[in-house]
């Protein structure tokens, strides 16, 4: 069974509150809650919590055999479980529509953006190559789950390295992490996924919507409509999805994306310093490049 | 991925000798399909899907109906021949499920929902040939077959794919430009100028895509254009078969009148 619609006074204090641009949380509209990054002992093991919304990403690796199709190609598969553990919202077996567009935006994003370099996961053209598997748990969901699975996985990515192997003639070596440093991912661009929450104005009040970045649960449940934009520090946009909800005017949806475009610039730096304080924590252990 | 094929050649044409901002061949059949409330058959090129519409009805199942509002089902439906490569798709296909759930977000604000509580609306899109814009293809038919079923919307929805060669923004494209250049799709409705739907799912500068997003609602203009004239001739068709030509000829002037609004 569904869990009961937020109640009417709870509803009723929210939009009064934020006509007045305040949230629940005492957030401005437009700030989003800070990440925070925890890694694993092993590489590519990343825990994303926004807020108390947490997503677990794990990325492994294997050398399986290339399809005739793609003989230059590794390919990459993206795992995600969103089990009635995160939210009561969630029910084992078929998913909700819901589900399935957090599932294909991860896809989009993580994938189909051509974020990590494909060729450079070949070993032996057409005989051996790297199978990534991107599995991601959703943890909890108090709000704005896409956007934390983003980025736990773009991180996980980021974090993983993959063992160094030597190819001579036809025989492939794979050497252990403790005789050879093992080699990170090539990525080409890390995208990041900004969700924005719309809430029709009242009649009587302003024509314009009331945009909110980062919405909490609450918020996304009661909102007329979200946007979710995935772009990258090098201000191109990889993902952009508004799918109905309350109609806007071009200048607000190029506004939002302007808005995107700065946030993911502080997101890549957050990021970024997060997994140099990583690697400065693991010199005393195995090498890493 | 390098193609051969010339998306844009030094001439100024396409690879299927249009201009950068020419729409394809666009017709509408709003005729009668099976026992279907309201029915459209859209083509945009070699794209073609038909809908129908089924409505308001009492729900089939008891717990999906609403308390103070209709409840809209969509299903879609690809059909396995309409790809040039025959391809069964299973109904839990993760890309068909997104494309309903799309169709469903879109319309649930524009359609007058409220007036209908406790009752359904079935919607069923049956793609019969795919060549780029699926998603434009759908939705502008599922509004054609709405207004064709007689349910109340409070506009238009038109939706068009824009894509971006390089520098040079193109619009309504196949699938061979779909398949290599970044596009956008908008839908908007004509009389607010408001989207309702953007979706892009390739890397696109974020300068160039405002570009193509207010290139592609200047075109959502267009098809609406084309849409109004398909629904008024239908109509039209309809009063003068019930035999009351004349009289609409009478009042046809008033009529025009008040179209012009919409």
């Amino acid at each position: 069974m569904r869990p009961p619609s937020p109640s009417i006074p709870e509803r009723e204090f929210l939009l009064k509150a934020l006509e007045q641009s305040l949230r629940l949380d005492g957030r401005a509209p437009l700030q989003s809650r800070t990440p925070t990054l925890t890694f694993g002992p092993e590489l590519g093991w990343v825990e994303c919590a926004l807020g108390k919304t947490r997503v677990l990403a794990y990325v492994s690796a294997k050398i399986v055999k290339p399809t005739p199709e793609r003989p230059f190609e590794g390919t990459i598969t993206i795992h995600s479980e969103i089990s009635p553990m995160a939210s009561r919202e969630y029910e084992v077996g078929r998913p909700s529509d819901e589900e399935v567009t957090i599932t294909r935006m991860l896809d989009k994003v993580l994938r189909r953006s051509d974020a990590v370099d494909k060729e450079s996961l070949c070993i032996l053209a057409g005989e051996r190559v790297w199978a990534l598997r991107l599995t991601i748990h959703c943890l909890a969901d108090a709000g704005n789950m896409l956007d934390c699975a983003c980025l736990a996985g773009v991180v996980a990515l980021k974090h993983f390295r993959r063992p160094e192997v030597e190819v001579i003639g036809d025989e492939v070596i794979v050497h252990a992490p403790t005789e050879r440093a093992p080699v990170p991912l090539s990525i080409h661009h890390s995208p990041f996924c900004f969700t924005f929450a719309f809430f029709a104005p009242s009649p009587s009040s302003q024509s314009v919507p009331i945009t909110i970045l980062d919405p909490v649960h609450l918020e996304q449940r009661l909102s007329n409509g979200s946007i979710s934009i995935a772009l990258n520090a090098q201000r191109e946009i990889c993902v952009l999805q508004k799918l109905g909800g309350v109609p806007l005017g071009a200048e607000e949806v190029v506004g939002v994306v302007q808005v995107a475009v700065g946030k993911a610039k502080e997101m890549e730096r957050l990021v970024e310093s997060a997994l140099k304080e990583d690697w400065e924590g693991r010199k005393g252990g195995v090498e890493v490049r | 991925m390098a193609s051969r094929i010339e998306i844009l050649n030094d001439g100024g044409f396409r690879s299927d000798g249009r201009r950068q901002y020419e729409l394809r061949d666009i017709t509408i059949d709003l005729s009668q399909q099976g026992h279907a409330d309201g029915s459209a058959i859209i083509t945009h090129g070699l794209t073609q899907v038909l809908v129908s519409v089924f409505g308001p009805r009492e729900a089939k199942q008891r717990r999906e109906t609403i308390h103070d509002r209709a409840n809209i089902n969509v299903e879609v439906n690809i059909a396995a021949f309409s790809t040039g490569e025959r391809r069964k798709r299973s109904r839990g296909d993760k890309r068909i499920s997104e494309l309903a759930s799309t169709i469903k977000s879109t319309f649930e604000p524009v359609i007058l929902t409220s007036i209908y509580p406790r009752s359904q609306i079935d919607i069923f899109v049956q793609v019969l040939q795919q060549d780029g814009g699926l998603l434009q293809a759908c939705i502008n038919c599922t509004t054609l077959a709405l207004a064709n079923a007689g349910i109340p919307l409070l506009d238009f929805v038109c939706a068009i794919t824009g894509g971006v060669h390089s520098t040079s923004p193109v619009l309504d494209l196949t699938t061979l430009e779909e398949n290599d250049i970044p596009h956008v799709t908008v839908a908007m409705m004509p009389r607010t100028g408001k989207v309702t739907l953007v979706t892009m799912e390739t890397r696109l500068h974020a300068d160039r895509f405002e570009e193509i997003f207010r290139l592609a609602i200047d075109a959502g203009k267009v098809i609406h254009k084309e849409m109004k004239s398909a629904v008024r001739h239908r109509t039209d068709a309809l009063v003068t078969a019930m035999g009351s030509g004349s009289r609409f000829a009478v009042s046809g002037e008033m009529a025009e009148e008040q179209m012009k609004d919409y």
